[in-house]
C-alpha cells in the first residue's frame, strides 16, 4: 500500500517536474522567438492577432497591446507610467495636440508616412501637425450617428436627427456613452456645427439631453450599446455608424446607419511615436504597417469594431462585401455632411462633462 | 527579573509577529490614505491639477446635485440590498441549520455559495441576459400568457438590486448559519418550558442571539455594496450613477484626481459611519 502511494507520489512529481519543465521551455521558447518588445497602448481594433501578427512575424518582435478606452484613460495610463514604457499611442484624432502639449508625442518625418494615399478629407493636418511638425497620422474613421433596426423603425424617420428626443421610439433608444460625439449630434440636431459649439449653446443642449434622456432605455459603452441593439433589446442607437454595425453585418443584415439630413459627426483615430519610446525607428516601422494597404485593410474589418482606413489603397485588399459594409461607394457624400468633434477648452470641456452627468443622473 | 525578563522576550515576539502586518498596513493603507486625502485638496484648473490645499471639491460634491445623487443613489440602493438580503438569507440559514439533517448540512452549505464560485462580472452580465427583454424570465411569462408585452427589467435599479440580492443572500446566509450553529438548543427549549410559544421563543430568544451574525453579515453587505462599480454599470444601464460609477467618470472621462479622491474620501466616512453605528455587534469578544 505505502509503496503504491510512494509510486504514485513519485509519479505525480515526476508529472508535475515535467510539466513545469515544459511550461518553462515554452515560456522559454516564446520569449526567444522574439528578439525584440514594442509596448502600444491602444484602441481595442488593435488588439486583433490577425493584425498585429503578420508584424511580429515579419519584424522578429513581440507587440505588447493595452487597450484603453477615452482619451483620459489614456493619459493617465502615461502619466503612472514610467519615461520609455511605450513606444506607440493610438489616440482619438481631436486629442493629438493634447498629447503634443503633454510632451507624449514624437515627431513623425513626414516622408515616412503614405500622405498621398489618404483619403484628404481625413488627412487632418489640423490634428495632426503642430507648428507644422507632424505628430500623429489619421489611421482610421467613421461616423458616430444613428443605427438602427431596419425592420423594426421607419427608416425615413432615422433622416431627421430629433428622432432621438421625440417621443415615437420612447423606451427603444440607446444613447452611446460618449459625451462629445453625442453633444455634438445633439448641436448639429440644434442647427449648431461642432466647430462653433460654445458655453451660450449649452443650456439648449442640455435640454436636448435631457429629453433624450427621457426616451431612452439605456446609455452605455461599445460592447452594451451593440449588444442591446443587436439583440433588439433596443432598436436605434444614438452616437452608433460603421463601427457598430458593420462588423455583425453578416449576421444581422436587418442593422443599418444613417446620415441624418442635419449631418453626422465623424471620428478619426491617430496613430504616433512615443517620445520617449527607446525605440523609435520600431515604434515608427509599426506605425508604417498599420498604415500600409494591408495593414489597413486589417485594422478596418478588425474583430473589435469595423471603421474607413485612412489609406484609400486599403480598397484594393477588402472583398466586395467588406467594402459594401463599410459603405465604401457612398464616403464622397458622406465625408461632405459630416463634421469633426466638437474641440472644447478645458472650461468647456467641464461644462459639457458636468451635462453629461447631470443626463445620466436624470 | 526573571519575570521581567520573560516579559520583555514576549513583548518582542509580539511585535515580531505584529511588525509585518502592521508594515503591510502602513504601506498599503494608511500612506495611500494620507496621500488621497491630500489629493482630495488639491484642485483641477483646466487640465492642471494644483496644490490648493483647501476644501472646494468637498463645498462642490454638496453643491453640484448630480454628484450629491450619487451618494443618495449608493445609499438607497445599499439599503434595499441589505434589508432584502437579511430578510432572505435568515429564513435559508434557519433551514439549514435546523431543518437539513447534520450530514447533508455542508452539501446544502456548498450549493448556497455555489454562486460565489463563478466570476462577478460573468455573473452580472448573466443576469443582464435572463433579465433581458428576450431573456429567460421575460420570455417565460410571455409564453404562460402572465404579461403580454416584456417588462423593463435590465438597465434599471430593480435590475441592480437583484444581481446583488444574489450575491449577498449568500454571504448573509453563511454569517448568520454560523451563529445559529453556534446556539445551544438549551435556551430555546428552556423558554419553551417556561411557556413560551413558537414565535416569543424565536423573538426573544433566537433573534437576539442570532443578531450579531445578522449584523456581521449585514455590514459585510453594505460596505460591499455601497463601494461596488461593477454590478450597477453593467445591469444598471447607467439610467442612474452610484458613487463607485461617478468616481470612475472622474477618473476614466476627466482624469480629476482631486473630485475622485473627494468622493473616495466620502465613500469612505459613510462606511466608517455604518461601522461606528454596527460597532457594538461587530466586536471580537462576545460576553
Amino acid at each position: 500500500m505505502s509503496r503504491h502511494v510512494s509510486t504514485g507520489k513519485t509519479r505525480n512529481k515526476f508529472l508535475s517536474s515535467t510539466a513545469t519543465f515544459i511550461l518553462g521551455a515554452v515560456a522559454m521558447a516564446q520569449t526567444a522567438q522574439a528578439t525584440e518588445e514594442l509596448n502600444a497602448l491602444v484602441w481595442c481594433d488593435h488588439t486583433d492577432p490577425a493584425l498585429i501578427e503578420p508584424f511580429e512575424k515579419e519584424y522578429d518582435v513581440k507587440v505588447n497591446l493595452k487597450e484603453y478606452e477615452g482619451t483620459g484613460a489614456g493619459l493617465s495610463i502615461i502619466e503612472q507610467s514610467r519615461p520609455g514604457d511605450w513606444d506607440v499611442f493610438v489616440i482619438d484624432g481631436v486629442d493629438v495636440h493634447r498629447a503634443v502639449e503633454m510632451g507624449v508625442l514624437a515627431e513623425i518625418p513626414a516622408d515616412a508616412l503614405p500622405t498621398s494615399d489618404i483619403f484628404p478629407e481625413v488627412v487632418m493636418a489640423e490634428n495632426n501637425v503642430v507648428d507644422g511638425k507632424t505628430y500623429a497620422v489619421t489611421e482610421k474613421f467613421g461616423y458616430n450617428t444613428i443605427s438602427f433596426d431596419k425592420t423594426k423603425v421607419d427608416p425615413k424617420d432615422m433622416e431627421d436627427m430629433s428622432v432621438i428626443w421625440s417621443d415615437k421610439y420612447a423606451g427603444r433608444i440607446a444613447v452611446y456613452d460618449y459625451y462629445l460625439p453625442v453633444i455634438g449630434l445633439v448641436g448639429l440636431g440644434l442647427g449648431i456645427d461642432t466647430a462653433d459649439l460654445g458655453a451660450d449653446d449649452m443650456p439648449a443642449i442640455k435640454e436636448k439631453l435631457f429629453a433624450m434622456k427621457k426616451v431612452s432605455k439605456q446609455v452605455g459603452e461599445v460592447v452594451s450599446s451593440q449588444t442591446a441593439l443587436a439583440t433588439g433589446e433596443v432598436d436605434i442607437l444614438v452616437g452608433g455608424g460603421e463601427w457598430i454595425t458593420a462588423v455583425l453585418s453578416e449576421e444581422k443584415p436587418n442593422l443599418d446607419w444613417i446620415i441624418p439630413k442635419q449631418g453626422g459627426l465623424r471620428w478619426a483615430q491617430s496613430i504616433g511615436v512615443m517620445k520617449d519610446s527607446e525605440k523609435p525607428d520600431l515604434a515608427l516601422k509599426f506605425v508604417q504597417y498599420i498604415m500600409s494597404p494591408e495593414g489597413q485593410a486589417r485594422l478596418a474589418t478588425s474583430s473589435c469594431y469595423w471603421g474607413m482606413p485612412a489609406n484609400a489603397k486599403a480598397g484594393e485588399n477588402l472583398t466586395d462585401a467588406q467594402k459594401a459594409a463599410l459603405r465604401w461607394d457612398d464616403q464622397d457624400g458622406y465625408l461632405k455632411n459630416s463634421q469633426l468633434y466638437p474641440i472644447p477648452d478645458a472650461d468647456l470641456d467641464a461644462e459639457m462633462q458636468d451635462a453629461w452627468v447631470e443626463m445620466l443622473q436624470q | 527579573m526573571a519575570t521581567a525578563s520573560l516579559e520583555t522576550r514576549e513583548n518582542r515576539r509580539a511585535w515580531g509577529f505584529v511588525t509585518p502586518a502592521l508594515l503591510w498596513t502602513v504601506a498599503f493603507f494608511v500612506i495611500p490614505f494620507i496621500v488621497m486625502a491630500a489629493i482630495s485638496l488639491a484642485t483641477r484648473k483646466g487640465r492642471e491639477i494644483v496644490m490648493a490645499w483647501n476644501f472646494d471639491n468637498y463645498i462642490e460634491f454638496f453643491e453640484k446635485a448630480h454628484l450629491l445623487k450619487g451618494l443618495f443613489v449608493s445609499l438607497e440602493i445599499t439599503f434595499t440590498v441589505t434589508i432584502i438580503s437579511v430578510i432572505l438569507a435568515y429564513p435559508l440559514a434557519w433551514i439549514i441549520a435546523e431543518r437539513v439533517p447534520q450530514k447533508w448540512q455542508r452539501m446544502a452549505l456548498i450549493m448556497a455559495i455555489l454562486p460565489f464560485w463563478t466570476s462577478y462580472v460573468v455573473r452580472s452580465y448573466s443576469w443582464l441576459l435572463v433579465l433581458a427583454q428576450n431573456g429567460v424570465i421575460n420570455n417565460t411569462l410571455v409564453y404562460l400568457g402572465v404579461i403580454s408585452e416584456p417588462l423593463e427589467l435590465a438597465s434599471t435599479r430593480t435590475a441592480t438590486v437583484i444581481g446583488f440580492v444574489h450575491f449577498f443572500v449568500m454571504l448573509l446566509t453563511l454569517t448568520i448559519y454560523a451563529n445559529l450553529v453556534q446556539m445551544p438548543p438549551n435556551y430555546r427549549r428552556a423558554a419553551a418550558d417556561l411557556g413560551a410559544n413558537g414565535f416569543q421563543v424565536f423573538w426573544h430568544v433566537v433573534l437576539p442571539l442570532t443578531l450579531p451574525g445578522i449584523m456581521v453579515g449585514a455590514f459585510l453587505t453594505f460596505v460591499l455594496c455601497i463601494g461596488d462599480y461593477i454590478t450597477p454599470q453593467i445591469l444598471g444601464g447607467n439610467n442612474e450613477l452610484a458613487l463607485p460609477q461617478v468616481i470612475m467618470l472622474q477618473l476614466g472621462r476627466r482624469a480629476d484626481f482631486p473630485m475622485a479622491a473627494t468622493l473616495s474620501i466620502i465613500l469612505m466616512v459613510v462606511v466608517t459611519l455604518a461601522y461606528i453605528a454596527c460597532a457594538r455587534w461587530l466586536k471580537m469578544e462576545r460576553t
